[in-house]
């Protein structure tokens, strides 16, 4: 269901729609080890991030519904897996400890900085929220330090963070982003198969 | 390592212990605490202690049975009933 107003997609809305979608993407990736996580604790820690990742989404998509005449969850879940603006390091399943923990230090990384520009900018929306998801992402950034002191020696986690670095880059740069992986459109499908079972503007 | 967590409901109260978390040193007992016993706002303040920390006491010699130490030594009970009954016994005496 494509509407003519996600082409001329202001500035800012592009800005937000690519945070966002990262972090619902990753949201679901994280969401995934809910159960299977080698133990308990890494089960509520990951479900826990997760569910931040999705409620930074919700207030990103909401800044950028106002900016687009639309809604969050329109911008959530009826785009087409190509109109995401997500960055392939996201999208990937990775049902690997070391590759999951690699990817958390990778991202965590990147959206730090990234968040540091967007604390800065001009716009008082833009940076008061911002702020807000950064003062949660303290937690998210000591977790991954936490395992990366860990996991730094381990040979297999070394090839991990080599492997998934050069995804990396584009999460702080996104003019590096230059299309999917085969992963997002399975994903979304999944994703949006109950909203997609109801007519479009269905209430729930 | 498991680590015992104690939590503070509100400012000034006593710390109360609230469970246990396992964990491979202080850094993830710590994250795991604020995790399972903060996350809600529900605690005033944590503490987090090494299980090995803790020195546990539980054996008590009394081998004099020095009754008069503690306070079960003075039996106010059937004292009290005693007395009770007998101020009940002056009062229907009187009328």
């Amino acid at each position: 269901m494509v509407s003519p107003v996600f082409r001329r997609v202001s500035e800012r809305a592009q800005l937000l729609l690519g945070i966002a979608d990262d972090e619902l993407i990753l949201g679901w990736r994280d969401s995934e080890w809910t159960g299977i996580a080698p133990f308990l604790e890494e089960d509520v820690a990951f479900s826990s991030i997760a569910q931040n990742e999705i409620g930074h989404a919700r207030a990103l998509y909401e800044l950028a519904a106002r900016d687009l005449d639309t809604t969050a969850d329109d911008l959530a879940f009826d785009r087409e897996p190509d109109e995401y603006r997500c960055a392939r390091l996201v999208e990937l399943r990775l049902p690997s400890w070391e590759h999951t923990i690699a990817r958390h230090v990778l991202y965590e990384q990147a959206d730090a900085a990234r968040l540091e520009r967007l604390k800065a900018s001009g716009d008082a929306e833009v940076a008061g929220l911002a702020a807000k998801i950064d003062r949660e992402e303290v937690y998210h950034r000591l977790h991954a330090e936490m395992w990366f002191e860990r996991l730094k020696d381990e040979p297999r986690f070394t090839a991990a963070l080599d492997e998934l670095r050069p995804l990396a880059e584009a999460v702080l740069d996104p003019s590096l982003r230059d299309g999917h992986t085969p992963e997002l459109a399975e994903l979304w499908d999944e994703m949006t198969s109950v909203r997609r079972s109801q007519p479009t503007g269905t209430t729930w | 390592m498991i680590y015992e967590v104690f939590r503070q409901e509100r400012k000034g109260q006593a710390f109360q212990h609230a469970g246990s978390i396992e964990a491979p040193d202080e850094r993830f007992a710590q994250w795991y605490a604020r995790e399972q016993y903060g996350r809600r706002g529900e605690s005033e303040a944590l503490w987090v202690v090494a299980r090995e920390s803790i020195m546990r006491i539980e054996e008590f010699v009394d081998e004099l049975n020095r009754n008069y130490h503690r306070v079960d030594g003075y039996p106010l009970k059937e004292k009290l009933k005693e007395a009770r009954e007998r101020a009940a016994a002056r009062t229907q005496a009187s009328t």
